[in-house]
C-alpha cells in the first residue's frame, strides 16, 4: 500500500483518501440536487413532465426514509419486523393533530364539536415570527412530536414483542399494525382521531416556502428531502458506530454476541425505537405529502410494499433501499402507468397505439413479474448489502475497460 | 495459597428429567490452566453454559472472585422434577445474562465456531470493545466518541498483531480458514479484557501438528495477558501438555480430579474412556 504524507504530517492510506473525496461527492451531490430541487419548484415552467416527475421525488424521498428505518431493524438488526405501517399511522396522525389550524377544527372535526385539541403549532408559532417560518419551524417541531410519539409506542410495545424471536416477532408487530389501525378509526376517540374520518386542512408541503427579500421560494419538493437526508445520515452513523456493529453482531450470531458482552434486550430495543421514530417522521412526511390522512388506508399491504423497496434494494445497504425505493415509486407512479390507459404511448411522436389489455389493473400484473424476475434472479437487490461508493463504481469501470482492453489484444493477437 | 477465580459450588443443571450435570464442584486458581474432560456428552459444554449464564443451572452456585454470581435451588415446576442432591441447601435465587457474565470478565468461546460471519475480522474484535464503552447511544451515533472509537481500534489492532491476524484484518469473517477462525475466536473473547478465559474445544478439527501449536499459543496467551485458562478438550496430549490440574466427568458427575499425572492413572478415568468390563 502506498502512503501519502497529507499536511499535518499524519500518514493517510488511499482508503482514507478515497473515503474523504467520497464525503466530497456526496456532499456536492446533494448541494446540486437541493439546487436543481428549488429550481423545479419555483423557476421551471410547470409542464406534464414536471408535474409527473415533482410527486415521484417528493414520495421517493419519503419512501427512502421509511425503506431505510425498516433496514435498520431487518436488515441491521435481523429483527423481523412488519409494524412498519403501524408506526406510520401513528406518525402521520400526530404530525396531522398538531398542525390542523384552530380556525379548521370545526370544519375537519365535524362529527365531534370540534375535536379536542384545538390549537395548531405552526400556526402559534407563525404568530411569533411570520406565517412562513412558522409554518416551517411549526411542521419541523410537528414532524419530531410525531416521531417521538411514534418511539414511545413502540418501546410499550418492544417490551413484550422483543422477547420473540423471526417469524414471532413479524406476526406480532404486524398485529400490532393491524390493531393500531383499527384503534385509529375507534369512535370514541374520535374527539383526537376524528374516527374514520379524514383528518385534512393541515400544513403540508406547499406551505412550505421562505421569503427573502420580498420573493417568496416555494420549498415544497426540498422540504421532504432535507428531512429525509439528515434522517438518512443520522441512521447512517449510526450503522457505523460501535452500536451499529453491536446490532450487526446480534444480526450474526445472537448466542456469541451476548457472549460478548451485549445486552440483547437493550440493543434490540434501541434498534427497535430508532426504527420506528423514523418510521412516525415518514408517515408525517407522507401525510404532509398526501394533504389528507386516514386510518383505513395504512394497510398491512403498504408494509410489504415498504418490505419490497428494502429487498429490491438489498438487505443491509441504506443506498440500494433508496435507490430501490426512487426506482419503484418512479415505476408504480410514473413510468408503468401507462399500461393502465390502454394506449402504447408513441415515443416518435405519431398517435398512440391502442392495446386491448392495457386496462385497469395490467400495470399491477407487469409490476408482479418484474419483481418476481428480481427475486429471483437478483435475490441479494440491486446492491446486496454493499453501500454505493465511488470505488466500487471506479472498479467496476475499471474492470470492464480492463475486459475491453484485454479483448482488443486478443483480437490484435488474431 | 492463590486467588480463587472461579468456584462452582454443587451446581446440578437438569432439563426435564435428565440430569446433564449432576451436583458439580470445581476451583480454578488464579493463573492457572485447567481442564475439563470426560466422554462425548458428559455435560462439558452445559457446565460451561451454566457458569457463562447461558443456562441458569437447577442447584447450586456459583462464585467469580469471590463474588456470587449464579445462585439457584429447585423452585416452581423443578421442585417435583427435581432429582439431583443438595435440596435445600441453597435458598437464593441470583441470575444474570451471558452479557452480564461477560462484563464481570469471564469470556468464552465456543464448540462451533460461532463469528460474526458477514463482519470483517477487525470488526468482530471490535464488537467486543462495545461494551467497555463509556459513550451514550447519541454521542456514539453521533460519532463524537472518535477518542474512545480511536483507542478501541488501537486497542483491537494491537491484539490482532499479537495474535498474527493482522494481516486479515479486513477479510470477511467466514472466508478465513479453519484454524485462523479459531484464533479469531480467541482473539474477539481477549478482546473483552477476560480475567477468566473459558476455551470449549479449541482444538476440534485441528491436526497434531496444529494441535502442538495451540498448546503453545493458550500458554503464550496466558502470560501475555495474566490470564486465568479453563478449558474443555478431547486431544489428550494437549490436555496433558497445558493442563495443571485436571477435572473429569462423566454422565454429568465429577468422577476424578488432580494433576495430569494422577489422573492419568486413575482407573474410575480408564473405566469411563474405555468402558467397564462386563466380568468384574
Amino acid at each position: 500500500m502506498t502512503k501519502t504524507v497529507d499536511n499535518k504530517n499524519r500518514l493517510v492510506t488511499p482508503k482514507e483518501k478515497s473515503k474523504k473525496l467520497g464525503l466530497l461527492t456526496a456532499i456536492l451531490f446533494l448541494i446540486g440536487l437541493y439546487a436543481v430541487l428549488i429550481a423545479l419548484d419555483n423557476f421551471i415552467k410547470p409542464s406534464t413532465f414536471t408535474l409527473m416527475l415533482i410527486p415521484v421525488l417528493k414520495k421517493g424521498a419519503i419512501y427512502s426514509l421509511v425503506c431505510v428505518s425498516m433496514n435498520l431493524l431487518n436488515g441491521f438488526t435481523g429483527l423481523f419486523s412488519l409494524g412498519q405501517a403501524g408506526f406510520m399511522l401513528i406518525g402521520g396522525y400526530v404530525y396531522a393533530i398538531f398542525s390542523i389550524p384552530a380556525s379548521q377544527h370545526p370544519a375537519v372535526y365535524q362529527y365531534f364539536d370540534g375535536g379536542l385539541i384545538k390549537f395548531s403549532i405552526p400556526e402559534l408559532l407563525g404568530k411569533v415570527i411570520g406565517e412562513n417560518a412558522g409554518n416551517f419551524i411549526g411542521a419541523i417541531i410537528c414532524i419530531i412530536i410525531a416521531g417521538i410519539i411514534a418511539a414511545v409506542f413502540a418501546a410499550l410495545i418492544g417490551i413484550p414483542v422483543l422477547r420473540l424471536k423471526s417469524d414471532y416477532l413479524a406476526i406480532a408487530t404486524l398485529g400490532f399494525a393491524e390493531i393500531l389501525r383499527a384503534f385509529f378509526q375507534w369512535n370514541a376517540l374520535g374527539k383526537i382521531t376524528n374516527g374514520s374520518n379524514l383528518l385534512r386542512k393541515y400544513t403540508n408541503f406547499s406551505d412550505m416556502k421562505i421569503e427573502i427579500g420580498g420573493n417568496v421560494i416555494k420549498l415544497g419538493t426540498l422540504f421532504p428531502f432535507l428531512i429525509a437526508t439528515i434522517c438518512i445520515v443520522f441512521v447512517f452513523l449510526l450503522i457505523n458506530s460501535t452500536y451499529g456493529r453491536a446490532f450487526k453482531a446480534i444480526r450474526d450470531d445472537e448466542v456469541s454476541a451476548e457472549a460478548m458482552g451485549i445486552n440483547l434486550f437493550k440493543h434490540k430495543m434501541i434498534s427497535f425505537v430508532v426504527s420506528s421514530f423514523f418510521a412516525g417522521v415518514g408517515g408525517a412526511l407522507l401525510a404532509m405529502f398526501q394533504t389528507t390522512i386516514q386510518a383505513s388506508a395504512f394497510m398491512s399491504a403498504m408494509t410489504y410494499e415498504i418490505l419490497l423497496m428494502v429487498v429490491i434494494g438489498g438487505i443491509g445497504s441504506i443506498s440500494g433501499s433508496c435507490i430501490a425505493a426512487f426506482l419503484y415509486i418512479a415505476c408504480s407512479e410514473w413510468w408503468l402507468r401507462f399500461l393502465d390507459s390502454g394506449y402504447l404511448p408513441n415515443i416518435f411522436g405519431g398517435e398512440n397505439i391502442a392495446v386491448p389489455f392495457f386496462r385497469d389493473g395490467f400495470r399491477k400484473v407487469v409490476f408482479s413479474v418484474i419483481i418476481m424476475i428480481i427475486v429471483l434472479f437478483f435475490s441479494k437487490g440491486i446492491m446486496g448489502d454493499k453501500e454505493l461508493s465511488l470505488s466500487r463504481i471506479a472498479g467496476k469501470f475499471r474492470r470492464k475497460k480492463k475486459a475491453a482492453a484485454s479483448a482488443g489484444q486478443e483480437v490484435q493477437s488474431k | 495459597m492463590s486467588k480463587n477465580v472461579l468456584r462452582v459450588q454443587d451446581v446440578t443443571m437438569q432439563f426435564g428429567g435428565v440430569v446433564a450435570v449432576d451436583n458439580l464442584s470445581m476451583e480454578v486458581n488464579e493463573g492457572e490452566i485447567v481442564s475439563l474432560i470426560g466422554p462425548n456428552g458428559a455435560g462439558k459444554t452445559t457446565a460451561f453454559n451454566t457458569i457463562t449464564g447461558v443456562y441458569a443451572p437447577t442447584n447450586g452456585e456459583i462464585y467469580f472472585n469471590g463474588e456470587l454470581i449464579v445462585s439457584n435451588h429447585p423452585h416452581g415446576k423443578m421442585k417435583k422434577l427435581y432429582a439431583g442432591q443438595n435440596n435445600g441447601k441453597y435458598k437464593k435465587i441470583v441470575e444474570h445474562t451471558p452479557d452480564f457474565i461477560a462484563k464481570k470478565g469471564i469470556a468464552r468461546t465456543f464448540q462451533n465456531i460461532r463469528l460474526f460471519k458477514s463482519m470483517t475480522v477487525f470488526d468482530n474484535v471490535l464488537v467486543a470493545k462495545h461494551m467497555r464503552r463509556s459513550s451514550n447511544f447519541f454521542s456514539a451515533s453521533l460519532h463524537l466518541n472518535a477518542k474512545e472509537e480511536k483507542k478501541m481500534r488501537e486497542e483491537c489492532l494491537e491484539l490482532l498483531r499479537i495474535l498474527g491476524l493482522e494481516d486479515v484484518k479486513g477479510e470477511i469473517a467466514s472466508n478465513l480458514p479453519y484454524g485462523k477462525q479459531r484464533h479469531l475466536e480467541i482473539a474477539r473473547a481477549l478482546a473483552t479484557n477476560p480475567s477468566l478465559l473459558l476455551l470449549d474445544e479449541p482444538a476440534a478439527g485441528m491436526n497434531p501438528q496444529e494441535t502442538d501449536e495451540l498448546t503453545a499459543f493458550i500458554k503464550d496467551i496466558r502470560d501475555k495477558f495474566s490470564l486465568t485458562v479453563f478449558v474443555i478438550e478431547h486431544h489428550m496430549n494437549l490436555v496433558m501438555d497445558i493442563s495443571d490440574r485436571i477435572y473429569v466427568i462423566d454422565f454429568g458427575k465429577l468422577i476424578s480430579h488432580g494433576t495430569p499425572e494422577e489422573v492419568q492413572n486413575d482407573p474410575k478415568v480408564i473405566d469411563a474412556y474405555l468402558g467397564v468390563s462386563e466380568d468384574e
